[in-house]
């Protein structure tokens, strides 16, 4: 672990020195538990723990699940419907990993407006930003192919409407989507291979999840301030940080506690809410359900990719330009992954020198825009495909996309930032005036009276 | 020794070439059955054609049957949704082609050109909306066909796309009446 100066583990007895010969796994595990960490984070910085907890949650519960469930279209329906009734426990273990899903997404997308927020993308942290744009796709994919699996109404036309997105690619796409179904509609072949993926893709975001955590303890954390952590000597970063164990392990698991009684409370007390009646029908392939609509997590998107019909002008335009290859369906297709991709871009896309929010007048009204953006999207979402929500729905994914392709751009050039703190010790000094006297007197633990 | 002046290939060279070559064929040889196997089973693949009695369906009606996963709408349509669909005009038509397969593939999408039979009483086509896959709904829509109830496109009462975010009408699988009251599919 390069970066900031601080104590590595030394192995002391003959036991611990022969192991760390051989494999320095104790030292490993030391420094990435006592990593100097900005004493400064604030209550944004506990997603990271509750989102691997959820992660582990979800693994767990989904290995003994599988232990109960038949992938087959004659047996899914009914299987789960016996973890629901028969199996002991089952009904229990099934609601924490559907409502799991929910907790995982309520998680990552906090996560994400913090790091838009407080400029966790910028250099040098690039590769943890992008690292986690890649979990959070797999994380959707996870759990869109997870949601096809009790075989209900909405699994089937939600798996029908969304393989349909790559029937939508020119030249290839029937292909396309006939390979990923394995036939020519949704049928046991698919069931049987979003099973296999649904399995096997948790593991692979556990591997980026380690991957994402050596990049950002590579290059430190972020903080409030988007101050960096003083380098120059060991003594300068430790007046700005404090060791992971056991200062900031002890505040998330805090967090993680409260948060986890209002998930057991959902779990226990309303454990379908975010669910839809439909699922509980059994897949028809001949009768679509009157109102298909993704699970809440994607209904910002969903409305993105609904909102560009015939009737826009620049889709009008990219299929006149492209000689009709580009189609309304196309474009929605391409509006919506394109949606994830500027906000993959944002590191390079913002011009801004300063890295938090904090301490950019304009750029704060820009970004709570964006936030109350994503939730009248996820709201126009699940709303009927008919006016107002059509137009709504246009004007808000114009704004996500000129959010990230205009608006941080320009920012950069015509915002001037407010003062910044010189260091972090400063801004930590200037929010507990007490504490830092007591750090003068040599952290006395007399009480202040 | 290869030189930096040495323009001709040497034998390292060549090895270096062959090797890599014969990497990248094994790779290949090794990927491509892992992707294949996802493409559709003999058994699916052997369920291409099937026969549906039409006998039992009365004008104004519509028969659902599932064919290739999918459902065909078989629909015996009245003397008024035959007159609806035959005055329309082709330029108020987003989609113009007769997507048939019966016919040529650059046919335009009249009435006659969608209709089974040359009446116009049947109507044969696949029931999936071709904006994402949804099974519109019949005798709905502001065109009194089909309307997808997903994205709301309208279809018209010869299965055309008339208004919504679909971008060509229901096609017409490949069928024909092999007597009175049998129409094969496939």
């Amino acid at each position: 672990m390069a970066g900031i100066p601080h104590d590595h583990y030394e192995p002391k007895s003959g036991g611990e020195k022969w192991l760390h010969s051989r494999l320095p796994i104790v030292g490993l595990m030391y420094d990435t538990l006592m990593i100097p960490t900005p004493k400064n984070l604030n209550w944004m910085w506990i997603w990271g723990i509750v989102l691997t907890f959820v992660l582990v949650l979800q693994i767990v519960t989904g290995i003994v699940l599988v232990m109960h469930y038949t992938p087959h279209v004659d047996h899914a329906f009914s299987s789960v419907e016996h973890i629901m009734r028969n199996v002991n426990g089952g009904y229990m273990l099934r609601y924490l990993h559907s409502n799991g899903a929910s907790l995982f997404f309520v998680a990552v997308y906090a996560h994400i407006f913090r790091g838009l927020y407080y400029g966790s993308y910028k250099a040098p942290r690039e590769i943890t930003w992008i690292i986690g744009m890649l979990i959070y796709l797999l994380m959707m994919g996870t759990a869109f192919m997870g949601y096809v699996l009790p075989w209900g109404q909405m699994s089937f036309w939600g798996a029908t409407v969304i393989t349909g997105l790559f029937g939508a690619i020119p030249f290839i796409g029937d292909a396309l989507q006939t390979w990923l179904l394995g036939g020519p509609a949704v049928d046991n072949a698919t069931l049987n291979r979003f099973f296999s993926l649904h399995y096997l893709l948790p593991f692979v975001i556990a591997g980026l999840v380690i991957v994402h955590i050596w990049a950002f303890h590579t290059t430190g954390n972020n903080n409030p301030t988007g101050v960096e952590v003083r380098r120059t000597s060991k003594e300068e970063a430790e007046k700005d940080t404090l060791p992971f164990w056991p200062y900031f392990v002890i505040k998330d698991l805090f967090a993680l506690a409260v948060i986890l009684a209002v998930f057991f409370a959902v779990v226990g007390f309303m454990p379908n809410y975010l669910g839809h009646p439909d699922n509980y029908i059994e897949a028809n392939a001949l009768a679509t359900p009157a109102h298909i609509v993704p699970e809440w997590y994607f209904l910002p998107f969903y409305a993105i990719l609904r909102a560009f019909t015939d009737e826009v002008w620049v889709v009008q335009i990219a299929s006149f330009v492209t000689g009709g290859i580009i189609d309304a369906k196309f474009f929605g297709v391409m509006a919506m992954f394109g949606a994830i991709a500027v906000m993959a871009l944002a590191p390079w896309l913002d011009t801004s020198s300063v890295r938090s929010g904090r301490y950019r007048p304009m750029f704060k009204w820009w970004f709570a825009l964006l936030v109350a953006d994503f939730f009248v999207l996820m709201w126009v979402g699940a709303m009927p495909a008919e006016e107002p929500f059509n137009t709504i729905s246009l004007i808000a994914s114009a704004y996500w996309f000129a959010y990230f392709l205009v608006i941080l751009p320009l920012l950069g050039v015509i915002e001037k930032p407010a003062p910044q703190p010189a260091t972090i010790e400063e801004d930590f000094n200037a929010h507990y005036p007490k504490s830092s006297e007591a750090a003068a007197d040599g952290y006395s633990q007399a009480p202040a009276e | 020794m290869s030189h930096a002046e040495d323009h001709e290939g040497t034998r390292r060279d060549f090895l270096y070439y062959a090797t890599a070559g014969a990497g990248a064929v094994t790779a290949g040889a090794a990927i491509w059955p892992l992707v294949n196997q996802m493409n559709p089973s003999a058994d699916v693949r052997a369920l291409s054609s099937i026969r549906v009695d039409v006998s039992g369906v009365e004008p104004g009606t519509q028969l659902t049957v599932k064919w290739l996963g999918k459902p065909v709408f078989i629909r015996r349509r009245t003397e008024e949704e035959i007159s609806a669909a035959r005055d329309v005009a082709l330029s108020d038509l987003p989609d113009q082609g007769a997507e048939n397969a019966n016919i040529a593939a650059d046919a335009d999408a009249s009435d006659e050109n969608r209709a089974l039979d040359e009446s116009g009483e049947w109507l044969v086509m696949m029931g999936v909306c071709t904006h994402l896959g949804c099974v519109p709904l019949g005798d709905a829509g502001d065109f009194g066909g089909w309307f997808c109830p997903c994205h709301g496109s309208h279809y018209d009462t010869a299965g055309r796309i008339r208004k919504g975010p679909a971008p060509t009408n229901l096609p017409v699988p490949t069928a024909e009446f092999v007597d009175e009251t049998t129409i094969k599919l496939g």
